[in-house]
């Protein structure tokens, strides 16, 4: 008797729990929100605070800065009238008239003016703050006002900058230069939690951030530039892990997704069909050889260098770790970025060619014979541990030498130690472009003493043909001068090209008209909800 | 028995501070510089940095940063993580989510294990009994992972009769799912060692007196044979509970809940000392609550044991 009770017990609790799990299925039925994934953004959501893409996703729809950028990275007017300048050095900035923030604020010259100056100032500790480094009284070190902005009038304000830059209007398209309402420097802190902006959507409500949930952005009636939005609103999702969104979009819970998991690398176009997205990205992929590191200086490292990229096959890799998801690199940006070309001088060395790296070796042996193991360093957490061995391994079997993988366990601990120069290691190293220019994958890296060259490389030739370019009459005329320069680095091979990643994402049966960006993120405000 | 609780109430107070003093330790000791991780792949600008780490502390030696993390406690104050939220805000919104995850699986494994155990060890050597003991060794051998995935996608994607992920608010239904697949390895083994306990119990002395003496089979079950074998059980749920609140991070990476989990593992990764501290000594709270707790629900189960005497 007491068994058949347990049983009928179990067997009323699977149907009590059954009915109550598909009552929670249909949850859906957003009336005209498309619900997209992202990552909870790591810094309060102050645009000259905010380096990442969970918080750039949401700034990037509820603000409109001077030019926003479309699907193939050229720049188009959102509140500018006209930037022109006559020597790349002081531009000239019109903006419309009439528009207004979400609190009734009217976004003015000022509204750009003090935004920047607070982003540059030092002892704000603003990460962006190295985007404002070419304007005339920045300074890195000190408190100091930018002396080269000057507002004109409520719709006019004049940029100096200390050094003539050709591609300065391309610049001005990054979340880092959006204007700020004056509710901000009242309290940026509780700005942060609920921020204003001016653009296609603002947030739903007060407290419409939920931590590490979700946020809910409504359409804004008064946006007035060309990026109307063509749904009601967002929601965007913030998920642990691509695997759990993958599967919302599977069940048809998720509309957009911005990136697949490895794990539905291989299935994901036959699962999604026509829904499923991979075109080119603005993400390069590479590792530095820092010039310090012994047997890699002068004409020696020249040499190794070179053999050591040609011992890579890169399409090999691409297919057997990435399931051919990436393009290899002919140069040191990407694809999608106009000025791109693979056709540059000495672009061979970026192709597998065993018996050319043989030779090489042999030579740099005769320098200075080698010892010891060639080592690639790599964050353990960030995924890398595959293509690193297969790379290490391919330069093994073709010079053999003793080449291996040298992981760090966090990401923290590995940009430390490239930060303090206290890795012994050549070292993995990647780039995606903050705006759609040339210049912006080679100078932050490849320049003397810039920001993010990592490797601390410097050749006073290259420095030249950048200031060229910088000088410019027009950017076919400066992109051929960063081709040049280019080509230099494909003789130093500062750090070695590996391929440029893909932008791959998928959306759901319940939107269409789904396309993805330059930076491969989806353009929000063009989704419709079927 | 009020003493005896006062005394292991007052026993946590060391092993509070003894605790958060060994973690905060640990996360110091970490190798990397969290603000540099901040920088992500773009370039570090020294003074930036310099006024970040002013900012949390960082720039002072251990003991200065472990107690102004102390005394701000004592104020309520958690600290705040580096994305500007307080740490007490992230503690009322994610322990309440998981808490409710581990208790729907305890309340799953307690229900299905104790039944089947208890059928299975009646029944000893009975088809019903073979195939729980094969099904148990199934669960186990089956990586954690690998049972949310399957459920995940049979139920949710093909079937459609749970959602994939849980949403926000975490409501209990939701997490019914996610209970389950965190519950199904200890299903396992409280199926096992019900089993082995009820049958040592059965062949006690008193069980037989009991028999003997008329009692049904019902009552007998119920409260001789049942109550006495659960005090291993019981030590295991116990045990368990503070197991699933940690280890509920790969369930909750699977279907997105909101919980503990996956806040614990940013804050790792991040190095942001305060909120991994914190998150791991409300743990340990917890923890020594739930021990308490249970040995106070031996006397309970067992008239034999008795405290404060």
């Amino acid at each position: 008797m007491r068994v058949n009770k347990i049983k009928f017990a179990a067997v009323a609790m699977f149907a009590a729990a059954a009915l109550t799990l598909s009552g929670c299925a249909s949850g859906g039925g957003n009336d005209n929100i498309v619900s997209v994934n992202g990552s909870e953004p790591q810094n309060p959501l102050i645009t000259t605070n905010t380096n990442e893409v969970g918080g750039g996703l949401i700034l990037d729809n509820i603000y409109a800065g001077l030019v926003y950028y479309d699907a193939k990275g050229n720049p188009v007017d959102d509140m500018a009238k006209s930037i022109t300048s006559k020597d790349n050095t002081v531009w000239d900035i019109k903006i419309k008239d009439g528009w207004k923030f979400t609190n009734g604020e009217a976004v003015t010259a000022s509204s750009y003016v003090d935004a920047w100056q607070y982003g540059a100032l030092l002892s704000h500790a603003q990460l962006n703050s190295y985007y404002f480094d070419t304007i005339q009284g920045f300074s890195y070190d000190k408190d100091s006002k930018l002396t080269g902005l000057k507002v004109v009038s409520p719709t006019e304000f004049t940029v100096t900058l200390s050094a003539p830059q050709s591609d300065f209007p391309l610049r001005l398209g990054y979340s880092g230069f959006y204007p700020l309402p004056k509710a901000f420097f009242k309290n940026p802190k509780a700005f942060g939690e609920n921020p204003i902006g001016n653009g296609p959507y603002k947030l739903a409500e007060k407290g419409a951030w939920k931590h590490n949930v979700d946020i809910s952005l409504v359409k804004n009636p008064d946006y007035q530039g060309a990026r109307k939005a063509l749904n009601g609103g967002l929601k965007i999702v913030f998920y642990a892990t691509l695997d759990a969104a993958y599967a919302d979009l599977q069940s048809d819970n998720l509309d957009v997704m911005a990136g697949i998991p490895d794990s539905a690398l291989k299935t994901y176009q036959s699962d999604l069909g026509k829904r499923a997205v991979m075109q080119g990205a603005a993400i390069f992929q590479s590792f530095t050889i820092p010039g310090r590191l012994p047997h890699f200086s002068g004409a020696e490292g020249q040499l190794r260098r070179a053999a050591i990229s040609m011992a890579i096959n890169r399409q090999e890799i691409i297919d057997k770790i990435f399931n051919g998801t990436r393009q290899p690199a002919a140069d040191f940006t990407s694809p999608v970025i106009a000025g791109w070309s693979k056709t540059l001088a000495g672009a061979d060395v970026l192709k597998y060619n065993p018996t050319e790296a043989k030779k090489l070796w042999a030579e740099a042996n005769k320098i200075s014979p080698w010892s010891g193991s060639f080592q690639i360093g790599y964050n353990a957490d960030g995924g890398h541990q595959g293509w690193v061995d297969a790379v290490t391994n391919s330069i093994k079997n073709t010079l053999g030498i003793d080449a291996s993988g040298a992981p760090t366990a966090t990401f923290a601990e590995f940009r430390t130690a490239i930060t303090d120069k206290t890795i012994k290691t050549a070292f993995r190293t990647g780039w995606q472009a903050d705006y759609p220019a040339l210049s912006n994958f080679l100078e932050p890296l490849y320049q003397t003493a810039a920001g993010a060259n990592d490797g601390q490389y410097s050749n006073p030739a290259v420095d030249k043909l950048f200031t060229e370019a910088n000088s410019a009459k027009s950017l076919d005329a400066a992109n051929k001068l960063f081709q040049q320069a280019q080509e230099v680095l494909l003789k130093d091979l500062p750090a070695i090209p590996m391929w440029y990643g893909i932008t791959d994402g998928g959306y759901g049966t319940k939107v269409s008209n789904v396309k993805f960006g330059w930076n491969s993120v989806p353009i929000l405000y063009n989704v419709v909800k079927n | 028995m009020s003493g005896y609780i006062l005394r292991r109430i007052l026993q946590a107070i060391p092993v509070f501070f003894g605790t958060t003093l060994l973690i905060y330790f640990m996360v110091f000791a970490m190798p990397g510089d969290p603000i540099v991780a901040l920088f992500g792949d773009k370039g570090v600008n020294p003074a930036t940095a310099a006024i970040l780490r002013h900012q949390y502390h960082l720039d002072q030696p251990f003991i200065m940063q472990y107690l102004i993390y102390i005394g701000g406690i004592f104020h309520g104050d958690f600290g705040t993580s580096f994305s500007g939220q307080p740490v007490g805000n992230i503690l009322a919104q994610t322990f309440p989510v998981t808490i409710r995850l581990s208790m729907i699986a305890v309340v799953v494994e307690m229900v299905v294990g104790i039944g089947v155990g208890l059928v299975a060890g009646l029944r000893k050597g009975k088809w019903f009994d073979a195939t729980s003991l094969a099904g148990s060794l199934l669960l186990i051998s089956v990586p954690i992972f690998v049972i949310g995935f399957v459920l995940q996608y049979i139920f949710a994607i093909k079937l459609g009769w749970a959602k994939a992920t849980v949403s926000g608010d975490a409501p209990l239904n939701e997490l019914i799912l996610p209970g389950i697949v965190l519950a199904s390895i200890s299903i396992a083994y409280i199926v096992r060692l019900t089993r082995a306990s009820v049958i040592e119990t059965a062949g006690q002395d008193f069980v037989r007196t009991a028999y003997s003496k008329g009692l049904s089979r019902s009552r007998v079950v119920r409260v001789h044979i049942l109550r006495n074998s659960l005090i291993p059980v019981v030590t295991y749920l116990s045990i368990d509970f503070g197991v699933l609140l940690v280890g509920a991070t790969v369930t909750e990476g699977i279907f997105n809940v909101p919980g503990v989990g996956r806040t614990l593992y940013q804050a790792i990764i991040r190095g942001e000392g305060p909120t991994v501290v914190s998150f791991v000594t409300v743990m340990v709270l917890i923890y020594l609550a739930v021990n308490l707790l249970t040995d106070l629900l031996y006397a309970a189960l067992d008239p034999r044991i008795r405290y404060g005497k």
